[in-house]
């Protein structure tokens, strides 16, 4: 019998915050592009006696991010070290939080209703960045400490994915949640966004976690993703259906080879030797705290959604496509407002977005408003135009009149064909079918 | 005239001598004192440079420069663990024998823009580790009352420096004793402010929690202007806060039991005993009060603190700063392997964890015993000074020199150590510990004691 297998994945996702300053100290933390070791300052190259200071923007940040996943934000929280050693660690240990996470919890939907948990939202440092170089004549290693000291948000979920396309909507919808925030750019190609699968694979029906995971990273894009987990999963059942085990390890994933390999054996767990950061205070905030960055949230991708369905009546695709983007569904929103003057209507506004880029041709709403006036004014022909050839067709056609009258409704599309024939295709089909339905009615009564 | 610092600035500003002269003045001492061992650095050319410019200033705008300048021509030296730009800071150990900072401590900023003038790097047990200054990767500080004595530790050189008139003030670190212990061997005040009272920024870490940066100085008035220019937040040091008080009447002298227990040298008992007689002569108002849990607190000291020397001497890898980890001491050795293990997992909770609970418990005590008292008096030091080797093959025997003065740094309180009495060649003393930001009110009984017993600071 052919065994049915499905797998088990968890994620951890790693977003660097687009704070100004570094999580410890004042250098910039925008790295991207920069020339080498040109952002850094004692405490962030982990000198001696230099000491951190934490960004409370940063922290403000992560609060949001919790608060749009439906996290529950502790009231007391506190940074730990992890100590490890690695030359893109120049303290022995990274600054990160341990056991009282600023966010505990949380969950997003899935467009089929499914529900995804979030186990926890922490803060943390970025780790300088290597450089690995290897050519015929020598190989070494450099180091751009830029990127050391970034602030970095960690979302942790719980194993609750069993589809790779589950994967790939929820982190659209993170990323798309932390653009909303705008404390990221999330943008998996450059890095700020960056993702750990946990993945294993047991049999259909099976409840309960199976008994190893494997942890595969530097997955970096969207696409790399769907393929590095659909190879990874297919391997493991492979593996499985021979009766062989699947080896707990760290697994990496090849871009140019399509497939991925063992990196660390995991049997022996790592030991991190957290302890509080004796450095920085622990925090405590106050309600009133919370309530201020409440206030400060926009209107979130998921609420967005509702409305625009609810309010506006748009096709789901539609919608899709403008919440898409922060600036889109920004862009459509001022639109929609000045059309209290210009009287085109939402699903007008929507379709030119949506189907014709018109956004991204008048970046200005209003430009864009007046192009679509000019538009229909060119496009449309006048009423009376339109008045006159609805005549025309309904004194040329009695034999279709007479099939209406007789209940056959679906000559109205015929007639409407005939008269943008008139008008050489610059009818108003609203109008063309109003004025037709008149006519029918009174020629219907004659 | 080179004694306090009011003193020698009166006869600076009186024209009677230069900055530049009083540079001269120690320099020379420190000469003469070479075998003492106090120094490892000595930055000659950078004290004359700032001894130079202020003279200028002194020419042009007389009195008014003490606006700007209000520590002018006071000569600092530094413990060799704060960092200074430019000058090389070892940290006592061979580690560091070739590192130069690229960047000052805070402190040494704040020091140098208020107008004192260093005169160079003390010697020091390597990392802070120790109690004797015997820990020197170069080599032990001497006792400046008897060489072949320790001048205790970590802070020796500091110490010694003070005691022998090689500088007017200079700055040690306090984690667990370190200023206070070598001051009350060199017979002079050292202070241990509020833990974050004083920035730590740019003082290569012992054992973060605990790190204080405190003063030596000969006279009393000396070591308040010091500390006051130095204290406060800095925008780096995200533990600092500002604080400070007045109690507006006649403080409350605090005895604690624990801290007169038969563990202290009776010479060391006896002569507080006198001090408490001095106070009660002088109207104070004296009373017995319990801190049970200070048997704990060593015992909580040495897991604390190792854990977080593992911790913050994990960036000596070896690669950066100089020279390999091969340099290491034993002592280091000792604590790192010690810290790493206290923090393992399986065993967090079991030394770590419930260390912290004790800590918690000593911390609330301190806070009982100061709701009945103002300040608390005590010895410094559980023996007098020790011989050069008499402690340093048994480790043990080192730790429990600590013994009253890391109470002080567990619960972050303010602690000065007072020089009063002498033992044969050495002087003896004691230590005023207060609840958090109480400086003001050490200073002020201290400064009434000075005035009872009429103590003169005399260099060795």
């Amino acid at each position: 019998m052919d065994e049915k297998f499905e797998p088990v994945m968890g994620l951890e996702v790693h977003i660097e915050l687009s704070t100004m300053s570094k999580m410890f100290c004042g250098c910039a933390s925008d790295h991207f592009g920069k020339p080498p070791n040109t952002q850094v300052c004692p405490v962030c190259l982990g000198m001696p006696g230099s000491l951190p200071f934490p960004n409370l923007e940063a922290v403000k940040d992560v609060i949001k991010l919790g608060l749009s996943v439906n996290s529950s934000i502790s009231r007391f929280s506190k940074f730990d070290r992890k100590h490890y050693f690695y030359p893109d660690l120049p303290k022995g240990y990274q600054i990160s939080q341990y056991d009282l996470p600023l966010c505990s919890g949380g969950h997003i939907i899935l467009r089929s209703g499914k529900k995804i948990n979030i186990r926890r939202i922490h803060i943390e440092e970025d780790t300088a960045k290597l450089l690995h170089v290897s050519n015929d004549e020598e190989s070494y290693s450099l180091i751009d400490f830029n990127r050391s000291g970034v602030a970095l948000c960690e979302m942790v979920t719980e194993p609750d994915f069993n589809r790779v396309e589950e994967v790939v909507e929820f982190l659209k919808e993170v990323q798309l949640i932390v653009r909303y925030l705008g404390i990221s750019s999330a943008d998996m190609e450059k890095g700020s966004m960056r993702l750990e699968a946990n993945l294993s694979v047991r049999r259909v029906g099976e409840v309960g976690l199976p008994d190893y995971k494997v942890e595969l990273k530097n997955i970096n894009s969207f696409r790399f993703l769907d393929k590095a987990l659909r190879y990874e999963i297919e391997r493991q059942i492979r593996i499985l259906k021979d009766k062989e085990k699947v080896i707990q390890e760290t697994r990496g994933y090849d871009q140019s080879k399509g497939v991925t390999f063992s990196q660390r054996s995991k049997e022996e767990e790592m030991d991190y030797r957290y302890f509080p950061e004796p450095d920085i205070p622990p925090m405590v905030f106050d309600d009133k705290f919370i309530s201020g960055i409440v206030r400060e949230l926009p209107e979130l991708p998921y609420a967005k959604r509702d409305r625009y369905l609810s309010d506006y009546g748009l096709p789901s695709n539609y919608v899709e496509v403008l919440v898409s983007e922060p600036e889109r569904a920004a862009f459509f929103e001022h639109a929609v407002r000045l059309d209290s003057r210009y009287k085109v209507g939402v699903k007008t506004i929507a379709n030119l977005i949506v189907n014709k880029d018109f956004d991204r041709k008048y970046p200005s709403p209003e430009s864009f408003m007046k192009k679509i006036l000019d538009l229909m004014k060119k496009e449309y022909a006048s009423g009376d135009l339109t008045s006159k050839a609805v005549r025309e067709v309904i004194s040329e056609n009695i034999k279709a009149v007479e099939d209406y009258n007789k209940g056959k409704g679906e000559v109205v599309g015929f007639l409407i064909g005939q008269v943008q024939k008139k008008l050489r295709g610059k009818g108003d089909p609203a109008l063309i079918l109003q004025q037709l339905n008149n006519a029918l009615k009174v020629k219907g009564k004659l | 005239m080179f004694g306090s610092i009011s003193e020698t600035q009166k006869a600076i500003l009186s024209g009677d001598i230069k900055c530049v002269d009083v540079v001269d003045h120690f320099l020379q001492k420190i000469d003469e004192k070479k075998h003492l061992n106090a120094f490892l650095t000595v930055t000659r050319e950078q004290a004359y440079d700032a001894a130079k410019k202020q003279d200028k200033l002194v020419s042009s705008y007389g009195r008014a420069v003490l606006e700007r300048l209000p520590l002018l021509g006071v000569v600092v030296s530094y413990k060799d663990l704060f960092l200074t730009k430019g000058v090389r800071t070892t940290a006592g150990s061979r580690v560091l024998e070739s590192y130069i900072p690229t960047y000052s401590a805070t402190i040494v900023e704040r020091s140098h823009t208020s107008g004192m003038i260093m005169i160079g790097k003390t010697n020091c047990d390597a990392w802070a580790h120790g109690a004797s200054g015997e820990n020197s990767d170069f080599g032990p500080t001497l006792n400046p009352h008897n060489n072949e004595f320790v001048p205790g530790g970590s802070s020796s050189g500091s110490a010694v420096s003070v005691a022998a008139g090689l500088s007017h003030v200079s700055f040690g670190t306090d984690t667990g004793g370190s200023v206070r212990q070598p001051a009350n061997f060199c017979g002079i005040y050292g202070l241990k402010p509020t833990y974050g009272a004083v920035s730590r920024y740019g003082v290569v870490a012992m054992a973060s929690s605990l790190d204080c940066v405190g003063v030596f100085s000969g006279y009393l008035g000396d070591c308040k202007k010091v500390f006051d220019v130095v204290r406060g937040t800095d925008g780096r040091d995200a533990t600092l806060k500002n604080g400070g008080f007045h109690i507006g009447r006649k403080p409350v002298i605090g005895v604690p039991d624990e801290y007169f227990s038969e563990d202290v040298d009776p010479v060391v008992l006896e002569n507080v005993m006198q001090a408490l007689e001095v106070f009660k002569g002088g109207g104070y108002k004296v009373k017995r009060v319990k801190l049970p849990s200070t048997k704990y607190a060593i015992s909580v000291y040495y897991i604390v603190q190792p854990a977080e020397v593992s911790s913050n001497l994990a960036r000596y890898d070896g690669i950066r700063f100089g020279e390999s980890r091969e340099m290491f001491g034993l002592e280091a050795k000792r604590r790192i392997v010690l810290g790493t293990f206290v923090l393992s997992s399986g065993y967090y909770d079991e030394y770590y964890k419930k260390a912290s609970k004790v800590r918690t418990l000593i911390i609330n005590e301190f806070d009982e015993a100061f709701k009945s008292v103002d300040v608390l008096i005590s010895p410094v030091s559980p023996s007098t000074p020790f011989r050069i080797g008499e402690k340093s093959a048994d480790p043990l025997k080192m730790y429990l020199s600590d013994i009253l003065t890391v109470p002080a740094n567990i619960a972050g309180i303010p602690a000065l150590s007072v020089p009063f009495g002498r033992y044969k060649e050495f002087p003896l003393g004691f230590q005023l510990m207060g609840p958090k930001f109480s400086e003001e009110i050490l200073f002020e009984v201290a400064g009434d004691f000075e005035r009872m017993t009429d103590y003169k600071f005399i260099p060795v």
